[in-house]
């Protein structure tokens, strides 16, 4: 009888399974990569009506995180500042830069700027900003070096992961309370301290469903 | 001792005097001719009612699950009777194909190949309901442990959970079985078709299949191995799935008869099933010689046993109601002989318990129309089992304020009916493209293939039935 396959397929099995564990371990590859929170949402760094540079105002300019971001200490929510906050300066200094010419309108007519938010949870996760502020949990731990940032950037993934890593370990990344909007802080013995400053704030920090998710 | 006993030897579990030729011949021929005209008529129907499944899962998706019938307290309606429904019918593919093979039962050869892709299809039917009846099927595949960024895992405590191993494995396992078996009919196909293409494609399915001795020697140790590993995965499998009721607080559920009384179910479904499509097959392809009467008269006592072990978990369940003392559980059972469902615990009831009963009776069980009627009689019964144990039990429970009746829509039957467009889509392929009986199996219980049947000059001589010295004297 006839051969049917021509001789090349003696190979072919060997080939096959060969092409198939590169081809699967490709595709496991690549969606741990590149379908990850790291890979998709960290450098998210959206255009905004003004430019409003971080780096002048807080790294040259060396003004705390909190004289715009009021609520922080005492709120779920970090507040974007009112136009109030920049017209504290602004209807002096730069009067009539371009760049500033939608805040002086926001002034004028009383329409709030619309502002594009960069860090997004998903509604269903309850992310409360004074309950880490005050124990210790430092701005740059989620947010990076702010004060370097010409233009806000996502410098964390914000995943779920992410987030329970500190909360497994937060001694981790815990610091004075006193130090908390000091960009660039760090000390050497930080597990030891961390341990300390657990200890002292008595911090639990949840890692059960109800923590966040409610 | 009377002298009434006589000597009744095995009938031949071929008819009608065919050679190794004949049979190949006559199952492979059904794959190598041209499509006959009713293949198309037959597979176009079943398309519709495909794409009649396609398109309720698709509004299902778009419009969410209370396009259902479902509402609190009956969460659990069509999708779950029907997921039980087809895993069970799943089940006699691989009962005849591992445990008949392990107690070495040779009239499975002529069953076994049908059965099993059977199995393979009724658990695609099965497989799709969990998938579907989830609220949110776009994060379905959370069920699976894969290593996440939000560091989540299944809770492995949720007999949910286990179905997902189970079904997953079953149904990996039977795909495995089944082609493990079909190489050698691959080949066979493979060395008889014309056409170049069905050459190359029968032929790379076949493995490059000689049939030299090592070949069959690893092929019965495979066979063997993977009948074992089938044979404690088709109780388990079927007992996960009685789990999913079985391990809740719901009277009616919380039962520890369930595992075992599903599984008898499970068989009690599938050999029917298999019977309903055999008869109608044998008569089409003419396959009467092998898929003879006997073959259909042992699958009817399996049918006999298992319908009256169904039956005893039935009225064991009563008396255990009533034992218990539980005024919960005696209530439920009540309301299932007297309830708002009482109906369809009385079809389950005739059903299952009642029809298998007229098999007693030698002539019945020997008797094709009447066997088609009780084989889909017990369908139609093992629906309403899990239709009664799903419903009747969530509808009435604990609290009297959150009792309801639950119906189903328009879509909880289209989603039903649908399934059967897969399923015989699926079956219609396999009767098409496969070998629908294990020609090389069926060769090995003929008389031609025992050694023995041979004389010194390699003639076959037709085996001549030899009668027990106590009986050699007795006149027939």
């Amino acid at each position: 009888m006839a051969q049917i396959f021509p001789k090349w397929t003696n190979e072919a099995p060997r080939r096959i399974l060969l092409g198939s564990i590169i081809f699967l371990n490709a595709i496991v590859f690549c969606i741990w990569y590149f379908f990850s929170p790291e890979f998709i949402d960290v450098g998210y760094s959206p255009e905004q009506p003004v430019p409003f540079s971080h780096k002048i105002h807080a790294g040259q300019l060396g003004m705390d995180c909190k004289y715009c971001h009021t609520q922080v200490e005492e709120s779920r929510y970090a507040n974007i500042p009112a136009t109030q906050t920049c017209m504290n300066c602004h209807s002096q200094i730069l009067t009539d830069s371009e760049n500033l010419a939608p805040i002086r309108e926001s002034w004028e007519t009383g329409e709030p700027m619309q502002w594009t938010r960069v860090h997004m949870l998903p509604d269903y996760a309850y992310f409360n900003h004074a309950a880490h502020v005050n124990v210790g949990v430092g701005c740059e731990s989620c947010h990076g070096r702010i004060d370097r940032m010409e233009q806000v950037f996502q410098a964390k993934p914000l995943s779920m992961g992410w987030c329970l890593d500190c909360h497994r370990a937060p001694e981790q990344h815990l610091r004075p309370v006193s130090e908390v909007t000091t960009m660039g802080y760090s000390v050497e013995n930080q597990i030891e301290l961390g341990l300390e400053l657990v200890a002292k704030h008595n911090i639990s920090a949840p890692t059960y469903c109800q923590g966040c998710h409610y | 001792m009377s002298k009434t006993y006589k000597y009744v030897p095995e009938p031949a579990l071929i008819k009608g005097n065919h050679d190794f030729k004949d049979i190949t011949a006559m199952i492979t021929d059904i794959n190598v001719r041209p499509t006959p005209k009713g293949w198309y008529i037959a597979f176009g129907i079943a398309n519709m009612l495909l794409l009649l499944l396609l398109v309720s899962i698709a509004y299902l998706i778009w419009q969410g699950t209370g396009i259902w019938g479902l509402n609190a307290p009956v969460g659990w309606g069509w999708a779950i009777i029907n997921f039980v429904w087809w895993v069970g019918i799943g089940h006699a593919g691989t009962l005849i194909s591992a445990i008949l093979f392990l107690f070495r039962q040779g009239w499975r050869t002529a069953i076994n190949r049908f059965a099993e892709a059977m199995t393979i299809f009724a658990v695609m039917c099965a497989g799709i309901f969990p998938g579907i009846h989830v609220g949110r099927i776009w994060v379905i595949y959370w069920v699976f442990p894969i290593p996440n960024q939000m560091s989540m895992w299944p809770n492995f405590n949720s007999p949910l959970l286990w179905d997902v191993f189970a079904v997953s494995t079953y149904f990996t396992v039977s795909l495995l079985f089944w082609y493990v078996g079909l190489v050698p009919d691959f080949a066979t196909i493979r060395d008889r078709i014309k056409s170049k293409i069905g050459k190359m494609a029968y032929g790379t399915f076949a493995l490059g299949w000689r049939g030299s001795n090592r070949h069959w020697w690893n092929y019965e140790k495979a066979y063997m191995i993977l009948a074992g590993l089938a044979t404690p995965l088709v109780l388990s499998v079927h007992t996960i799935v009685s789990f999913d009721f079985a391990v809740s607080i719901i009277p009616g559920w919380h039962t520890t008869i369930f595992p075992p009384y599903f599984v008898a179910g499970a068989v009690f479904s599938g050999f029917a099933m298999v019977l309903t499509l055999m008869i109608i097959c044998r008569k089409i392809y003419g396959l009467e010689d092998i898929m003879t009467i006997d073959h259909m008269e042992k699958m009817n006592m399996i049918i006999l046993v298992t319908g009256t072990m169904v039956g005893f978990a039935y009225i064991m369940e009563q008396f255990i109601a009533w034992y218990s003392g539980v005024e919960y559980e005696k209530a439920i059972f009540m309301l299932r002989a007297a309830g708002p469902y009482a109906w369809a615990y009385w079809i389950m009831f005739a059903c299952n318990v009642f029809s298998p009963q007229f098999f007693w009776s030698k002539k019945l069980r020997r008797n094709v129309a009447f066997t088609f009627v009780i084989s889909i009689i017990v369908n139609i019964g093992m629906w309403f089992e899990r239709f009664v144990i799903t419903v009747t039990s969530l509808s009435t429970d604990f609290l009297p304020s959150s009792w309801g009746y639950y119906s189903p829509t328009i879509w909880d039957m289209a989603t039903y009916i649908g399934t059967f467009g897969l399923f015989f889509t699926f079956f219609l392929l396999f009767l098409r493209f496969l070998p629908m009986v294990a020609v090389a199996e069926i060769k090995g219980v003929m008389p031609q293939a025992d050694p023995h049947n041979y004389d010194k000059n390699g003639e076959y001589v037709p085996p001549k039935v030899e009668v027990p010295e106590p009986y050699k004297n007795q006149t027939n």
